[in-house]
């Protein structure tokens, strides 16, 4: 067999179970593909003795009777915490910090037999929507229109570009205002953030602790159900994790969407939207009907305010999780000069460490927190969050089942393009993810089309609590119709 | 409202980041630019509503209230910039 690493989590799983291939054989093809892929900057720290290592345990295990991910060779993202490797959340600030512990999620996926290949980029702390804000430099998406590096998204960037590149068969990803879903559409990849709560956030470096999920990004639909499956589940350690039974996401895959309701929320219109995404939009809600689902408009009345609402309680909930950076437990403390005492250290070690996205995040949440703002901002932006969740529970009290709404407002952009001077520009990347994450509720993003210049174009499905059984199933669906195969050409 | 160079320095302060007095005024442009963005949540109506402290409807699971972990000195330490006998080092505290 040749091109092991590109094939489908599903397909791999099978050649393993037939004996067609070994994990060995697999993850070196995948090992390769990854010292070949510099120019993506997507793999930051490699573990490829681990990894041959787990993939060897993998196959004396065989595979009669063996768990869902045996042998199957994964990434995995720099935010969560792997035992003895390092795990900096693409910070400087946490440089060289090499956890004694190991993330529930990651323990999961080893206990079904995955296999580690390395850490991947993202924006520092998860935060960002470009992979630009990273110690590491930018990853970069291996689609390409011209001589630019267009950018895979982020936060969960080097993700994407990993699993679109075929460096793994899976990655996991972090979303916490849509870093799993815009880079997923910016790299023609699936990626799926569960129900607030499906996946136990311990050990996966905090951001905002009420909107933060762990979810797969994949190649296929199936592919992240079979992920899901393993990552998701209770955990005494994460008070927050949900105590429900993890459904078997992969034997919900029936394609029979038959009269399942889809909304089409009219308040995602927005004026000036790019023609090519309103097009995507109407010819994904065409495939669900043609499949057999009604589909009709709803209204979220206060969608236009989840950015604002967002972002005060992201950076809010930022500012305190941050504190812990203090240049004394982990990471790297800053040169101090003569006669610092314990305040400078702290202000040189944070200045030195984050970078400038993460110190305006801290700042702008330590604002809105400080006394005679509180009520102002934060408060009120609570309130908010209120509101957007009712809206959610009104269109589903009225019997719908999904939400049908594009993943990103455009296509991937160039590095360096969004411009620096207005972060306001960049947030904007995530007016169609970020009203979810408010909501606690799950939204898949799938490939569904091309834009006229060649770049992959992503819908989004926003599911019910819980429901990611059915939603996984529509997606599955839209899958299906679109029959997107398109894959980037290898320039790297 | 207008966030002007004394409140960047101190809201720098409260976050102990340091910032150089002459990166003040581009950062509490930032400040405003961010802020002007978040200002249209004053548009909303929400009289009466409650501020959400938790996006799923449950009570947070409770544990025995028992000793779990613990004796790890070496592993808590270990990535510590400045370590020594068994304590975190920090600079001088108290005169």
């Amino acid at each position: 067999m040749t091109d092991l690493n590109k094939l489908t989590i599903a397909d791999a799983r099978d050649a393993l179970k037939k004996g067609d291939v070994n994990s060995v054989e697999l993850t070196q093809a995948c090992i390769d593909a990854i010292d070949a892929s510099g120019a993506l900057n997507a793999f930051v720290h490699k573990t490829p003795e681990i990894a041959l290592e787990q993939a060897a345990a993998a196959d004396a295990r065989g595979y009669a009777d063996a768990p869902a991910l045996n042998g199957i060779p994964l990434g995995i993202k720099d935010l969560f915490c792997t035992k003895g490797v390092d795990s900096q959340a693409a910070s400087g600030i946490l440089k060289g910090f090499k956890p004694e512990y190991e993330s529930t999620v990651t323990t999961k996926l080893f206990d079904n037999g995955a296999v580690m290949l390395g850490k991947l980029n993202m924006d520092e702390f998860a935060m960002g929507s470009s992979n630009e804000s990273s110690a590491y430099g930018p990853a970069v998406n291996p689609w390409k229109v011209d001589d630019r590096n267009l950018t895979p998204g982020g936060s969960s960037g080097g993700s994407a570009a990993a699993v679109a590149a075929d460096l793994c068969l899976g990655a996991t990803g972090t979303d916490t205002g849509g870093s799993i879903r815009q880079p997923a559409a910016f790299t023609g990849t699936v990626g799926i953030k569960p129900t607030y709560g499906r996946c136990s956030r311990w050990g996966i470096i905090a951001y905002a602790s009420s909107l933060d999920q762990a979810g797969p990004m994949t190649k296929t639909v199936r592919d992240s159900a079979i992920m899901l499956s393993a990552m998701a589940g209770h955990d005494m350690k994460d008070s927050t994790s949900a105590d429900l039974a993890v459904p078997d996401f992969e034997a919900a895959l029936t394609g029979d969407i038959k009269g399942k309701v889809i909304g089409i929320p009219r308040e995602y219109r927005l004026d000036g939207l790019n023609e090519e995404i309103t097009k995507l939009w109407d010819e994904g809600a065409e495939m669900l009907r043609a499949a057999g689902a009604e589909v009709r408009d709803v209204s979220l009345p206060h969608s236009k305010y989840a950015l604002p609402a967002y972002y005060v309680i992201a950076s809010a909930e930022a500012s305190s999780n941050l504190a812990r950076y203090d240049g004394v437990r982990f990471g790297e403390r800053a040169p101090l000069g003569a006669g610092d005492g314990i305040n400078e250290m702290y202000e040189k070690t944070r200045a030195a460490g984050f970078g400038p996205e993460t110190q305006r995040r801290i700042m702008v949440g330590t604002y809105v927190l400080s006394a005679g703002f509180y009520d102002a901002y934060y408060n009120r932006a609570r309130k908010v969050r209120t509101l957007i969740k009712r809206d959610f529970e009104n269109v589903f009290a009225d019997g719908v089942d999904a939400i049908l709404a594009p993943a990103t407002p455009t296509p991937a952009f160039g590095i360096g393009e969004v411009s620096d001077a207005n972060p306001v520009e960049m947030y904007l990347n995530d007016v169609f993810t970020v009203t979810l994450n408010l909501a606690g509720l799950p939204g898949i993003a799938v490939p569904t089309g091309m834009s006229s210049n060649g770049l992959p174009l992503g819908l989004q499905l926003i599911g019910r609590p819980w429901e990611e059984a059915d939603l996984l199933n529509i997606a599955h669906s839209v899958e299906h119709s679109a029959g997107f195969v398109a894959k980037p050409q290898k320039w790297w | 409202m207008s966030i002007d160079t004394d409140t960047a320095r101190r809201v720098a302060k409260l976050a102990r980041i340091k910032v150089e007095e002459d990166a003040l005024p581009a950062l509490a442009q930032e400040f405003n630019a961010i802020l002007g963005f978040i200002e249209q949540l004053e548009e909303v109506d929400v009289d009466g509503i409650e501020p959400m402290t938790s996006v799923t409807p449950q009570r947070l699971k409770r544990r025995e209230d028992v000793v779990t972990d613990g004796n790890q000195q070496e592993a808590v330490l270990k990535n510590a910039p400045d370590a020594r006998e068994g304590f975190f080092a920090v600079p001088k505290v108290v005169e």
